[in-house]
């Protein structure tokens, strides 16, 4: 049996050493030996019983399960389960203790395992310098880059603004008024993040805002709802992002189109390291759309009668990827032959082809004449009596968009005992603790294979407005993405 | 019930720190507030459960009985069993653990005691900075 301890001062209070330490999966963002990093299942980091899953940046992959954590004693112990590295009944402890004097921390790092015979001092030497050494000043780094707000303060008041690129409605009209420009983006105050995007995403809705139907901007400003990046620095006041860490949002106000952007940072969430920028950028807001539609305006349940329309839609091709799993009986509008194959092979069961708003007789026919026990409408007016005949008695409606047009009047429920409502993502995504867990739903989903995105195109930043024009004249299938 | 932590770095390895603070009979060379220290019935200073009787610079006399004393974990503790600071149930444990990284020294210092409710904010004050700090810091400037 090898024993191994080192232990260090670290240049922090315990608090500040303790909120990285007990995150299970927050090694690969300060350890310099770690790679690639998850949890299996979806698993809360601070779950007892959890199993990292990583690889070392030397090629070498390791499967370490969560014995026990205390947030009272500052101790957190685990083991390895596999790795392919010859080393058995590996059990280590981390431990913190407050050093009063100074305000510091003192960490002690503690294991005992075997190796084959002969190679007890290489391995000791791996793990107590390698590991253990390498990762305290891996921490220092990391807690430099991401100083105590109070150190940093008044260095990010003087920091100047950073150089950046964005694309600008200059006024309200068509994709031409959109124009590439500098733009510098300043530095974050306090609640703020500021953040180097790499992939934004494209949806319908900066459409709305560009032509001015949704009155969120007052020309010339940047538009764009989600993006993907690294945070660069955050303000005061921000305790759940550091410089460094990968991170998306979804949220008004508009202005995704930069290269650097800085926002509030209570809507900005920290990727986990499977999910890539460009599939973040494309996911965050139709992905969060899905899971409230699916798990909170109605919670879907196993067997019940689903309607889709715009089912081969950003939004469509999720809502029947995921209905399906839940195991409802997915019904899905489209408009052409080709988007129903799409629709079908995303997980509707029952693509309708309709050009003009024409379904309910069908949705009845397949369903037996029951009806819907769920619409998920993004139509609006158009549809309005075709809905009502398609739906279930005590049915719900739920018209989450209004592509073509918004309702005039409040549709006649009472023939149906229907339920209506009319949700907006960003009244579910308000408070932070309920956005985590849509975001954490949504990256769960996605590792599970539950939900699929698929980018199918790329546009440099500069050619917004190309992009635009492609997705207004109904050239593209899927996700849209811009590259800065 | 109060509880005080102190805690420091001393710039020395353990074993040359432990070798001050074992000498349960040491006090006066490196707590600065003591002046004499003697152990009663003339037993070895590292017998566990034997007393140290030393008087402080302001003419205080104190009682403390050896509880553990472990060369293994770098680790002592005792109680008080007379002295004039109004405390009871008085128990304080020392320890040391290495710090690898730079071979310096985490020295830790707890204690636990009653007292009356009005002087707890005070005599949690004295102990932890008047006492266990102040001797932290002449141990830094004893071993520099």
């Amino acid at each position: 049996m090898i024993r191994v301890t080192r232990s260090a001062i670290i240049d922090a209070p315990i608090a500040r050493v303790w909120e990285v330490l007990r995150d299970f999966n927050s090694h690969w963002a300060w350890h310099p030996a770690v790679g690639e990093s998850h949890i299996e299942n979806g698993e809360p980091a601070d779950q007892v019983g959890c199993v990292r899953n990583f690889h070392l940046k030397d090629g070498n992959h390791i499967r370490e399960q969560l014995l026990g954590l205390s947030d009272r004693d500052h101790i957190s112990t685990y083991c390895i389960l596999d790795a392919t590295l010859p080393m058995r009944h590996y059990v280590a402890t981390v431990q913190l203790k407050p050093v009063t004097d100074g305000d510091r921390t003192f960490w002690h790092w503690q294991s005992t395992f075997d190796v084959p015979r002969g190679r007890a001092k290489e391995f000791a030497e791996l793990v107590g310098k390698g590991v253990y050494e390498g990762g305290f000043d891996g921490l220092r780094a990391h807690l430099r880059r991401g100083a105590a707000p109070a150190a940093i303060s008044p260095a990010v008041a003087a920091q100047a603004a950073v150089p950046a690129q964005a694309v600008v409605a200059t006024a309200f009209g068509g994709p031409e008024v959109l124009d590439y420009r500098s733009q510098p983006a300043a530095a974050p105050r306090s609640g703020e993040v500021r953040i180097r995007q790499s992939a934004i995403g494209v949806n319908f809705i900066d459409v709305y805002v560009r032509r001015g139907l949704y009155r969120m901007i007052d020309p010339p400003a940047a538009i764009g709802m989600e993006a993907a990046g690294t945070v660069i620095d955050v303000g005061p006041n921000v305790a759940h992002l550091l410089p460094g860490d990968r991170v998306a949002y979804a949220c008004p106000p508009p202005g995704a189109y930069a290269t650097v952007r800085t926002l509030a940072a209570d809507q900005v969430v920290p990727l986990p390291q499977d999910v890539g920028d460009e599939t973040a950028a494309a996911l965050m807001l139709k992905g969060m759309t899905a899971e409230y539609l699916l798990h909170r305006t109605h919670r879907l349940r196993q067997g019940q009668n689903v309607l889709v329309h715009a089912a081969a839609g950003g939004v469509g091709l999720l809502l029947c990827q995921w209905a399906r799993a839940i195991g409802g009986r997915v019904i899905g509008t489209v408009s052409t032959e080709e988007k129903a194959r799409l629709a079908r092979a995303n997980g509707c069961e029952f693509p309708i082809i309709t050009g003009n708003y024409r379904f309910a007789r069908e949705v009845m026919d397949i369903t037996g004449g029951r009806g819907a026990d769920v619409i998920y409408d993004g139509l609006g007016q158009g549809a309005a009596t075709e809905n009502l005949d398609a739906l279930a008695v005590t049915g719900h409606w739920v018209c989450y968009g209004q592509a073509s047009g918004p309702h005039a009047a409040m549709p006649d429920l009472g023939t149906k005992s229907g339920t209506l409502s009319r949700p907006v993502l960003f009244h579910y995504t308000a408070e932070r603790h309920v956005l985590n867990e849509m975001a954490e739903r949504v990256f769960a989903a996605l590792r599970a294979g539950t939900i699929r995105v698929e980018i199918r195109h790329r546009y440099p930043l500069a050619a917004a407005a190309e992009a635009h024009r492609d997705l207004e004249a109904r050239r593209t299938v899927g996700s849209i993405v811009l590259i800065a | 019930m109060i509880k005080v932590y102190t805690s420091s770095v001393i710039d020395a390895p353990a074993d040359a720190v432990w070798s001050q603070i074992r000498d349960f009979n040491g006090l006066p060379k490196w707590v600065p507030i003591v002046a004499e220290s003697r152990i009663e019935g003339n037993q070895p200073a590292d017998k566990i459960g034997c007393v140290r009787n030393f008087r402080l610079k302001d003419g205080g006399v104190i009682r403390e009985q050896l509880l553990t004393l472990s060369d293994y974990d770098y680790q002592c503790s005792y109680s008080i069993l007379e002295s004039p600071m109004g405390v009871e149930n008085y128990v304080a444990t020392l320890k040391l653990t290495p710090v690898t990284d730079g071979n310096r020294t985490f020295a830790e210092w707890w204690a636990e005691f009653d007292c009356a409710p009005e002087r707890e904010r005070e005599l949690a004050h004295n102990v932890s900075q008047g006492v266990f700090q102040a001797a932290f810091n002449s141990l830094k400037a004893l071993l520099r």
